[in-house]
């Protein structure tokens, strides 16, 4: 199923699921890491985070994540629910630049943990785990711990634990930055084809503009020191995307404008 | 214990099921794989000249046995007089064994207390470090008048001994779990047992068994060390007892084979707690790992 931008912008004024308002980050050694961010994500839309290194992009997913509070601003959740401590809970996942498994534990068991911690009963969270994996093309891996896996299929066990609880948000920080460009543009479709079947509001850190132009509908470009939006670029293209989009003129076209915008927002 | 299986078609993907790590399937002889077979042998072999020599010499030049007992004698020493030597082997198994058990049991409770609370942590820990750092054989006689019974006093001192390793392994453990996975386990809202039985204690696995074999010795050590300072003090006497005993009767040949005991406990000691460490950790940890590159 395609979906054109300009419906996904219609849902994103209407109510969005995630409401960055005024966000700041300094950090205790007087570092300024991101300033003045507004940005609202739409339910069900898949955006990326673009920018150099230290542009604050990292910081800003792991605000979202609520690994560490704005020191200015406000991140509300305005339809999720909230908790005994009048605080919103959000329904994640997230995904690390490294897969970040429990060496000790198998693929099934790493991708278990959400519903172990959640207190899902074990028979339940065996099957939801097992099914994950085979969603990720992982099926007859279970028993499989992570040091025979090779770097991608780590990644999909991190990618299968982040989704397993069908999170209404994904939050990955350059997950597939350390693999090899074939393992990676496999891991792109295989995730559009994920994001496709369940629907979920992805943010996708990256510093590749080919990735983000192929992987999202949105890209949110940041500039470094301090880290804050440069340009809200949408990206106008059938939707989700297939290998032969990736040859197309559009595509070329696409990360050419992509590209200049995010030359700009560097030079300032 | 093999890898498993690879299925026969990767749905997916083609690219990283070929990029999997390989590991080395070995050749195995009577059971162990063909490469530690040198490992065993060799020093084996150099064991064997050695003791032939030493026999040699003790012959030829016709060495009074009070002096230096051949290993024939001293074999034949430990066959006959096995009775007497068992008998406080046994006694002193019982008491490292005994500190052992109380040195991870107290060690890891300690350390599970200290990572729940840096308070506690900074005001107990320099204490930890002043009962490592003073000598035992320098504190057991206070030991042995304080505590009266010389069993229990003896265990205290195999235990202050084999305690130290374990209690700061386990605290270095407890704190090296990967940051990331902390931030996941926050993310998921886990409750502090929950991090603790599922995060802390997996990750602090291999440090602690790193330190458990460095307490098995330890604590034998620390047992021995013990009785040689309270001397014939018991009507139980261990072997360190016995090599006093037989030094001041001349009985070197005894003697010798009290000391093989103690190191064959050493040795299986070390052999017992480093497979366990094995057991534990093959699966996963990269010291259990054997790589072809």
């Amino acid at each position: 199923m395609t979906q054109t931008v300009a419906a996904v912008a219609k849902e994103a004024r209407g109510r969005p699921l995630v409401a960055i308002r005024g966000v700041s980050k300094q950090f205790s050694n007087g570092t300024l890491a991101v300033r003045g961010v507004d940005l609202d994500l739409a339910d069900g839309e898949f955006v990326s985070l673009l920018g150099p290194s230290g542009c604050g992009k990292s910081t800003l997913l792991r605000m979202i994540a609520g690994l560490g509070e704005p020191s200015v601003g406000a991140i509300d959740w305005p339809t999720s629910p909230y908790g005994s401590n009048g605080r919103a809970e959000p329904d994640l996942g997230f995904v690390f630049q490294d897969p970040t498994l429990m060496p000790w534990a198998n693929a099934l068991k790493n991708v278990m943990l959400p519903m172990t911690l959640a207190g899902v009963g074990k028979a339940d969270a065996e099957a939801r785990a097992a099914d994950m994996l085979a969603l990720v093309g992982l099926r007859g891996f279970e028993k499989s711990y992570p040091r025979e896996l090779s770097g991608g299929m780590k990644m999909r066990v991190s990618i299968a634990r982040g989704l397993v609880t069908k999170p209404k948000i994904l939050l990955m920080d350059e997950p597939f930055a350390a693999l090899d460009e074939i393992t990676r543009h496999k891991l792109n479709d295989d995730l559009l084809a994920l994001w496709d079947r369940n629907r979920f509001t992805a943010v996708f850190v990256t510093h590749s503009v080919f990735e983000s132009v192929y992987l999202s509908q949105r890209i949110v470009v940041m500039a470094a020191r301090p880290g804050r939006i440069m340009a809200d670029l949408p990206v106008d293209a059938p939707y989700p995307r297939d290998d032969l989009f990736r040859t197309s003129a559009e595509y070329a076209h696409l990360c050419r404008v992509a590209s200049e915008t995010l030359k700009k927002a560097i030079a300032g | 214990m093999t890898d498993a299986p690879m299925p026969a078609s990767l749905p997916h993907d083609g690219t990283d099921a070929e990029a999997r790590p390989v590991f080395a399937e070995e050749r195995r002889i009577l059971g162990l794989a063909a490469s530690t077979w040198p490992g065993i042998l060799a020093p084996l072999a150099i064991g064997i000249l050695a003791l032939l020599g030493w026999e040699a010499i003790v012959r030829i030049k016709d060495i009074p046995h009070y002096v230096l007992p051949g290993p024939l004698l001293i074999a034949k020493t430990l066959v006959l007089d096995w009775e007497t030597l068992s008998g406080s082997l046994w006694i002193t198994l019982r008491i490292t064994f005994a500190a052992l058990v109380a040195a991870v049991t107290l060690g890891v409770a300690l350390a599970i207390l200290f990572t729940q609370s840096k308070w506690l942590e900074k005001s107990l820990f320099p204490y930890a470090v002043v009962l490592q750092v003073t000598p035992v054989v320098s504190i057991a006689p206070l030991i042995i008048i304080w505590v009266g019974d010389i069993n229990l006093s003896l265990l205290i001192c195999a235990w202050l001994v084999a305690f130290f390793p374990i209690l700061s392994n386990t605290i270095l453990g407890l704190n090296s779990a990967d940051h990331n996975l902390v931030n996941l386990f926050q993310l998921y809202r886990a409750s502090r047992s929950q991090t603790l039985r599922h995060l802390r204690l997996p990750a602090a696995l291999p440090y602690f068994l790193a330190g458990l074999k460095i307490s098995g010795g330890l604590a034998l050590i620390g047992a021995v060390v013990a009785e040689f300072v309270a001397g014939s003090g018991g009507s139980a006497s261990g072997l360190a007892y016995r090599i006093l005993e037989s030094g001041y009767q001349l009985r070197i040949p005894r003697m010798f084979a009290a000391l093989i005991m103690i190191s064959a406990s050493g040795i299986a000691i070390f052999l017992i707690t480093s497979w366990i460490a094995h057991l534990f950790l093959r699966r996963w940890h990269e010291s259990a790992i054997r790589r072809e590159n």
